[in-house]
């Protein structure tokens, strides 16, 4: 059993009018690469900024490593920070940067440059030390501020979106060095994410916000196939909503229905249900969208709703697609994969 | 609009608007002929004028300019004990008052800039600038009321035992930081205000507290502003003569000794004249390695 890095219990955040966190309970193990993921503007920001002490919460308490700390300042918590914007100090060196914290730690000179270049050579910027911030690009400087904030050491790293700068190569490399990195020094990573796939591919445990509230907590496995809410369903990963009288035709019961694309199959209207645990339904082709890798059927039932079918394109070609258009088919799924979510209420 | 239609392309006016558009040094030179000119004529003009006489001499008689080239002056400015002194002490002047403006303008800069709630900001920075609308004689004449026998000064310091500071340098001194406070106070401003908060926090997440985070990130960040600002206090003080003849006593500075020379002895009014461009352009050589003349 491992301790618990952070536990927040009740924590709540009002800025002026505006609730920008509403009544959070969380527990974070020691060791987690933990993910809070929502749309912009769910107060993910701000839960972060509670936990590194720059913002005091309204009420509710902030426990690091079983020890209170919601008075606390920041540079009283041993936690660091990535910010989104990396606020390196523009008018130091990448390796002043770096040492800045062991200089406060009033470690001697060379032993600060050398961990600093240490640091530096982790996030593989060897022979950048004496650049200024300025002479970097967005990837390096993202690679500094996380070198910064790691030379010390702490025993809880805060990442506040540190990849939503970067294009799309380099942030899917960067997601794999971050998590390769997370492993090899064993520190607690709270990672904060609007980007459901770069949460789902790298953490342990992901907290799916909502307007300042956890709307789920769970493993990517769980949240992606179990989403207890219909906005995790909606928000995480592409989903199906099935509910009124469309569902309880198709699904046999009353309630609001959620059933990932690529679980279900696309197959000819004549083609029988063979197996009781599948679900099946028929309907007509509205729209077909040629992906490259797969393609995308949108189809209208006969019993109500529209669902979405994600096929791989194993014999298709973008020829053949298109001529779906119109065509009569049947969904099969498994009935284990139509998840029953609360309504929205 | 007439603007609008097609015709209006073959106006005049639109063609010409059209061949300034391509020819781009045709444009530049008209814009820039009148100022540039004024600049080379009347400014440098003038100082060159300045320069060259300054290595004329005159007649001790009759005070006629001989136009005979001499060192002489300047030989006469770096030996004779008086003109020594004067130069030393109007450069002393104008360190002080530029450390004083420095170290008032701090203090409040930091407070219009990040203590105030943003709401009243613009309008503390209106206040600031209030003084430079009224004229400079009559803040001089109240500073001169104020520090007067009996006056303000003496009237509030008297229950502590003490009395006003008198005319003198230390008035000099008092009436110049008060006259170029807002010189200093509007960089160190501007620089705090776009000073972004997430490095103070960034400071402070890697453990400094806030005394440390003044000294290794807000100090040095807001340095090239101070330094823009001394720019102007120190070249305002060391060019003033008016201040000090109001306030000053018996003091003398460059200015006085200039605006003394000019009846009698013209070409060592040049060579005085010249010694505050010389310091100012060292000034500002010296002020450019910090990075504050980008920022003016
Ligand atoms: N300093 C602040 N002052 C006022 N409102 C704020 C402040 N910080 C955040 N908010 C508000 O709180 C809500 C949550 O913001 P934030 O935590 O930044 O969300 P996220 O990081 O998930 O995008 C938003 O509605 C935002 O406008
Ligand atoms: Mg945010």
């Amino acid at each position: 059993m491992k301790g618990s890095a952070i536990r927040l219990q009740g924590l709540r955040k009002e800025f002026g009018g505006t609730t920008a966190v509403a009544g959070v309970d969380l527990e974070i193990a020691d060791g987690e690469f933990f993910s809070m993921l929502g749309p912009s503007g769910s107060g993910k920001t701000t839960v972060l900024r509670m936990i590194a002490g720059f913002e005091s919460p309204s009420s509710g308490t902030i426990e690091l490593a079983g020890q209170e700390v919601t008075g606390l300042a920041p540079f009283e918590r041993d936690v660091h920070t990535v910010f989104q914007d990396y606020a390196l100090f523009p008018h130091m060196t990448v390796e002043q940067n770096v040492a800045y914290g062991l200089k406060i730690r009033k470690v001697s000179k060379a032993e600060r440059l050398k961990q600093a270049r240490k640091a530096l050579a982790d996030v593989r910027l060897e022979g950048f030390g004496k650049r200024r911030p300025s002479q970097l690009s967005g990837g390096q400087r993202q690679r500094v501020a996380l070198a910064r904030a790691l030379v010390c050491r702490p025993r809880l790293l805060l990442l506040d979106e540190p990849l939503g700068a970067l294009d799309l190569k380099l942030r899917e490399q960067m997601q794999v060095e971050l998590k390769a990195l997370q492993r090899e020094v064993g520190i607690t990573f709270v990672f904060v994410t609007h980007d459901q796939e770069e949460a789902l591919t790298m953490s342990d445990r992901i907290a799916v916000f909502n307007q300042g509230r956890i709307e789920q907590v769970g493993t990517p496995a769980e949240i992606y196939e179990r989403p207890a809410t219909s906005f995790v369903a909606s928000f995480v990963g592409t989903s199906n909503l099935l509910d009124g009288d469309a569902a309880e035709r198709v699904v046999g019961k009353p309630g609001t229905f959620s059933i990932r694309p690529e679980k279900i199959r696309v197959l000819k209207e004549s083609a029988l249900a063979d197996v009781p645990e599948h679900a099946t339904a028929v309907g007509t082709v509205a729209e077909v969208v040629y992906l490259g890798d797969a393609t995308r059927f949108l189809v209208d039932l006969d019993d109500g709703g529209r669902l979405t079918a994600l096929q791989q394109n194993l014999e298709t070609s973008s020829e053949d697609v298109a001529a779906f258009r119109g065509n009569r088919v049947r969904l099969q799924w498994h009935r284990d994969h139509a998840v029953q979510v609360p309504d929205a209420s | 609009m007439t603007a609008t239609q097609p015709a209006a392309g073959r106006t005049p006016v639109r063609r010409l608007a059209g061949l300034l558009h391509r020819h781009r040094r045709l444009r530049l030179s008209l814009l820039l002929t009148a100022p540039l000119l004024w600049l080379a004529v009347l400014y440098l003009g003038s100082l060159a004028v300045l320069f060259v006489s300054a290595f004329w001499t005159t007649n001790s008689f009759t005070s006629e300019v001989v136009r005979v080239w001499s060192t002489d002056n300047f030989h006469a400015l770096l030996t004779t004990p008086v003109f020594r002194q004067v130069i030393l002490r109007s450069i002393g002047v104008a360190l002080a008052v530029t450390v004083l403006c420095a170290l008032i303008a701090f203090p409040l800069a930091f407070f219009t800039a990040r203590v105030a709630r943003p709401r009243w900001r613009p309008l503390l920075v209106v206040a600031i600038l209030t003084p430079l609308w009224a004229s400079y004689l009559v803040k001089v004449y109240a500073w001169r009321l104020i520090l007067s026998q009996d006056g303000l000064a003496d009237w509030m310091l008297k229950p502590f035992g003490l009395g006003g500071p008198g005319f003198g340098l230390p008035a000099t001194i008092m009436t110049l930081t008060y006259l170029w406070l807002p010189y200093m106070i509007l960089p160190i401003h501007t620089a705090l205000e776009q000073l972004p908060a997430n490095l103070l926090d960034a400071s402070a997440d890697l453990g400094a507290k806030p005394g440390r985070t003044f000294r290794a990130v807000v100090l040095p960040m807001v340095l090239p502003a101070v330094a823009a600002g001394s720019v102007f206090t120190f070249s305002l003080s060391l060019g003033d003569y008016i201040t000090v003849q109001i306030v000053g006593g018996k003091t003398q500075l460059i200015g006085n000794l200039v605006y003394s020379n000019i009846e009698l002895n013209l070409p060592m009014a040049a060579a005085l004249g010249t010694v505050p461009v010389v310091v100012i352009v060292l000034y500002l050589l010296a002020m450019r390695r910090t990075g504050a003349l980008s920022s003016l």
